[in-house]
C-alpha cells in the first residue's frame, strides 16, 4: 500500500507540467463551448440581418392589409395572415384541452400498468414523427373521411394532432414538477382528487403548460408541409371568415412568392418572413412572460 | 390665434373629418372668412403630400384598369366560390384573371391552387375543383377517371409557353444555338454516365464538364422536355439536378460555367442578364425564343399551348360561366403581363364559342404534348 502511495505522487516538476496541461485543455474546452455558442448567434444574426435588410422595408400597413397580386407593388398578405390566425386560434381550441387532458390523466389518474406505458411510449414517439405524415393523416382523416374540405377546421385539426404530443410532453414535466407536499397538503384539508388537482395541482403547474402550449402553437403557425399536403390553396384573395372557409397561410404565401421568377417578389417574400418572424417572437417572449408571472404568484 | 387653429385643424383632418375641422376653426376664432379659407387650403397641400403615393403606382393602376375588358353576367348579381387547381405553369394566369375577376365581382371568390397538372386533374375528375389547369392535354387515363364520376370537360386552350434553354454567361464555346439532335445526346437515357463533357455534346467543343440542370420529374415541364427532345415523356437520364422551384435552377445555371438547364420562358426574361438563352435548331435553322417565334410556332420544338379544363357540372353555374367568359376574354392582356405568349387573337374567339356552345372532349387523340402550338391550334380549329 505505502509502495502505492509512493508511486502515485509525482515529483514537483511532472506535477506542474501535467497542471499546465490540464489547464490549458481545460481553456481549449472553454473556447470550443463559446466558439460553438458564437456559431448558433453569428448565424442566426446573419440570416436575421438579411432578411431584415431586405424585408423590413416591405413590411407596411398596405403590406398587411392588401390581398396578394401579380403586381408586386399591389401585393399582400392579408388573406394569409388572417388564415395563419384563423387557423392558430381553432389549433389552440382543440389542441389545449386535449393535451392537458391527457397529461393530467397521465400524472394523475392512470395507474402504473402496461397500458400506460404503452401510452407513455407511443405519445414520446409522435413528438418525433415527420410533419408531413400528419398531413396525409389529416388529408385521409379530416378532408376526405369526415369531408370537411379544404378548409380551416381540417388543418386546425391537423395542425392539433400534430402538437399534442409536444403539450403533452410539456404539460406533464410541469405536473410532475409540481411537489407531492402540496398535493398531501390539500388532501389532509379533505380535499378529493378532482379537487386536489383543480385547486393545487393546476395553478402550480399553469406557467409550464401554458409555456409548452405557446412554444407549440408557434410550431404550428410555422409549419408549411402538413398544410399543402391537406390543400391549403396557394392564392387567395378574400378573408376567411370561419372555420369551414378554405385558406391559405404565412409560410405557403411566402413559399409561393420565393418560387415567382420576378425579383420583387423575393423582397415580398423576405417581408413576409418578418411578419411571420413578428409573430412567432411575440407568442414566444408572451410563454415567457406568462411563466414569469406565474412564477411570482407561486412565491 | 391663427397658428392655434391651424393646427387644430391639422390635427383633426388627420382623424379625416373635415366638417369638425370647419366647426373647431369657426368656434375657435371668429376671424374672417380669408383666413379660414387660407386655413383650409393648406390642409389639403398637407393631406396630399402626407400621402406620397409614387407615380408608377398610378400609373400601373391605370393601365391595368383600362386593359380589362368588363363582362356583364347572364342573370342579375353572382357570387358563390369557384375553384381552381392544378398546373404551376397555368396557375400565375389564373391567379392573375382571379386577382381582375374579385375586383368586378366581389362576391365572387376564386381561390387557386398549384399542384401540378396531374394533381389538378385527379382533383377536377373527383369533383373537387370547378376549373382544372393544365399544361398538356388530358390523359386516357385521367379521362376514363373522369367518365366513372360522371364529369365531363371542355377543354379551353389559354396561352403559349416557350421552354428556354439556358447556358452560363462564361459559355462562349457553344456559340449562340443548339440543334434538338444535340439535346438529346446531352438529355438521353443513354447520356447517363457517358456523355460528362462539352466536348462529347459536339466534336470541337473544350473539355469542359457537363452540368445539368432541370425542373423536378413531377412538372409538366419536364414532362413535355423529354417527349418533344428524347420521344418519350418521362425517359431521361438520371444524373442531373432537378429542382421544382425553377429560380434554383436559375442560380444553379448561373454560378457554374459548364452548366446547361432548361425551364418556362418567364423565369429566363427575368433573369436574362445573369444567363444566356440558347436559339434551338429543330431542323430548320436556329430560332431564338422570341414571342413572335413562339406564336408563329418556329421556336420548335420547345413551345406549348397551355389550356384550362372546365367542369360541365359547374359550367352550370353563372359565376362559372361569367368567369370563364372573363378569362378568355382577359387572357390576351393579362397573359402577356406575366410573362406568355397570348395565341392570335381568333382562338380566344373559337374558344368563347367553344364554351358558349358547352362542346365537351378533347380535340385531340395525342396522350401528351409533343406538337408544335400550329399544330395544336390547327387540330383545334379543325375540331372546335
Amino acid at each position: 500500500m505505502s509502495a502505492r502511495a509512493t508511486a502515485a505522487v509525482p515529483s514537483p516538476d511532472v506535477w506542474r507540467a501535467s497542471q499546465a496541461r490540464r489547464r490549458w485543455s481545460g481553456w481549449l474546452f472553454y473556447g470550443l463551448a463559446v466558439v460553438s455558442t458564437m456559431m448558433g448567434l453569428v448565424m442566426l444574426g446573419a440570416l436575421l440581418f438579411d432578411i431584415f435588410t431586405d424585408g423590413a422595408r416591405q413590411v407596411d400597413w398596405h403590406f398587411l392589409s392588401n390581398y396578394p397580386s401579380r403586381i408586386a407593388d399591389n401585393a399582400g398578405l392579408r388573406s394569409a395572415l388572417l388564415g395563419s390566425l384563423w387557423m392558430l386560434a381553432f389549433t389552440a381550441i382543440i389542441a389545449f384541452p386535449l393535451g392537458v387532458g391527457a397529461a393530467i390523466y397521465l400524472e394523475e389518474y392512470a395507474p402504473d400498468n402496461w397500458l400506460t406505458r404503452f401510452i407513455q411510449l407511443n405519445i414520446a414517439n409522435l413528438a418525433g414523427v415527420p410533419s408531413i405524415v400528419y398531413g396525409l393523416l389529416g388529408l385521409g382523416l379530416f378532408v376526405r373521411w369526415l369531408a370537411l374540405g379544404r378548409v380551416v377546421l381540417a388543418g386546425s385539426m391537423t395542425m392539433a394532432l400534430l402538437i399534442l404530443p409536444l403539450i403533452i410532453v410539456a404539460s406533464r414535466e410541469a405536473i410532475r414538477a409540481v411537489p407531492d407536499s402540496l398535493r398531501e397538503g390539500s388532501y389532509a384539508l379533505g380535499a378529493t382528487r378532482w379537487q386536489m388537482v383543480r385547486q393545487t395541482v393546476l395553478p402550480s403547474a399553469a406557467g409550464g403548460i401554458l409555456t409548452g402550449t405557446i412554444l407549440a402553437l408557434a410550431r404550428a403557425i410555422g409549419e408549411t408541409a402538413p398544410l399543402i399536403t391537406i390543400g391549403a390553396l396557394t392564392y387567395v384573395a378574400f378573408d376567411p371568415n370561419g372555420p369551414l372557409d378554405i385558406f391559405t397561410v404565412l409560410p405557403i404565401q411566402i413559399f409561393n412568392w420565393v418560387s415567382l421568377p420576378q425579383k420583387e417578389f423575393h423582397s415580398l417574400a423576405a417581408g413576409g418572413i418578418v411578419v411571420l418572424l413578428v409573430v412567432l417572437l411575440t407568442a414566444n417572449s408572451l410563454a415567457v412572460y406568462l411563466r414569469y408571472r406565474m412564477q411570482r404568484r407561486l412565491q | 390665434m391663427s397658428a392655434i387653429s391651424r393646427r387644430r385643424v391639422l390635427r383633426a383632418a388627420g382623424f379625416g373629418s373635415l366638417a369638425a375641422a370647419g366647426a373647431a376653426v369657426l368656434a375657435a376664432c371668429g376671424e374672417t372668412q380669408v383666413v379660414e379659407k387660407v386655413v383650409t387650403q393648406t390642409v389639403e397641400v398637407e393631406k396630399i403630400v402626407e400621402k406620397e403615393v409614387p407615380v408608377e403606382k398610378i400609373v400601373e393602376k391605370v393601365v391595368t384598369k383600362e386593359v380589362i375588358v368588363e363582362v356583364t353576367p347572364p342573370a342579375g348579381p353572382i357570387s358563390g366560390t369557384i375553384l381552381i387547381d392544378g398546373s404551376s405553369t397555368v396557375g400565375p394566369i389564373s391567379q392573375a384573371v382571379a386577382e381582375e375577376f374579385q375586383k368586378q365581382f366581389g362576391d365572387v371568390r376564386v381561390p387557386v391552387g398549384i399542384s401540378g397538372t396531374g394533381g389538378g386533374f385527379k382533383k377536377f375528375c373527383a369533383e373537387e375543383t370547378d376549373v382544372s389547369d393544365a399544361s398538356r392535354f388530358i390523359k386516357s387515363s385521367e379521362q376514363e377517371l373522369c367518365d366513372e364520376n360522371g364529369i365531363g370537360y371542355i377543354e379551353l386552350p389559354v396561352a403559349i409557353d416557350g421552354i428556354a434553354v439556358v447556358v452560363n454567361k462564361q459559355n462562349d464555346w457553344i456559340g449562340d444555338s443548339i440543334t434538338a439532335e444535340e439535346l438529346k445526346t446531352m438529355w438521353a437515357p443513354e447520356a447517363e454516365g457517358q456523355v460528362m463533357n462539352w466536348s462529347d455534346v459536339r466534336q470541337g467543343l473544350p473539355d469542359q464538364p457537363l452540368l445539368l440542370y432541370g425542373p423536378g420529374t413531377d412538372s409538366g415541364t419536364y414532362d413535355y422536355f423529354t417527349k418533344a427532345i428524347n420521344g418519350e415523356e418521362g425517359a431521361s437520364r438520371g444524373d442531373f439536378t432537378p429542382s421544382e422551384d425553377d429560380n434554383v435552377l436559375v442560380q444553379g445555371v448561373s454560378g457554374d460555367a459548364g452548366a446547361v438547364g432548361f425551364f418556362g420562358l418567364a423565369y429566363y426574361e427575368q433573369n436574362a442578364e445573369i444567363l444566356k438563352a440558347l436559339q434551338i435548331d429543330g431542323g430548320d435553322g436556329p430560332v431564338f425564343p422570341t414571342t413572335e417565334n413562339i406564336l408563329t410556332g418556329k421556336y420548335s420544338p420547345l413551345s406549348r399551348v397551355i389550356f384550362i379544363y372546365v367542369s360541365t357540372v359547374a359550367a352550370e353555374r353563372p359565376e362559372v360561366q361569367t368567369f370563364v367568359e372573363f378569362y378568355l376574354k382577359n387572357a390576351p392582356n393579362l397573359v402577356g403581363q406575366i410573362g406568355y405568349v397570348p395565341m392570335p387573337a381568333e382562338m380566344y374567339d373559337i374558344a368563347l364559342e367553344r364554351f358558349a356552345s358547352r362542346k365537351t372532349g378533347t380535340v385531340t387523340a395525342l396522350e401528351g404534348v409533343n406538337a408544335s402550338p400550329n399544330s395544336v391550334l390547327e387540330a383545334w380549329k379543325a375540331g372546335a
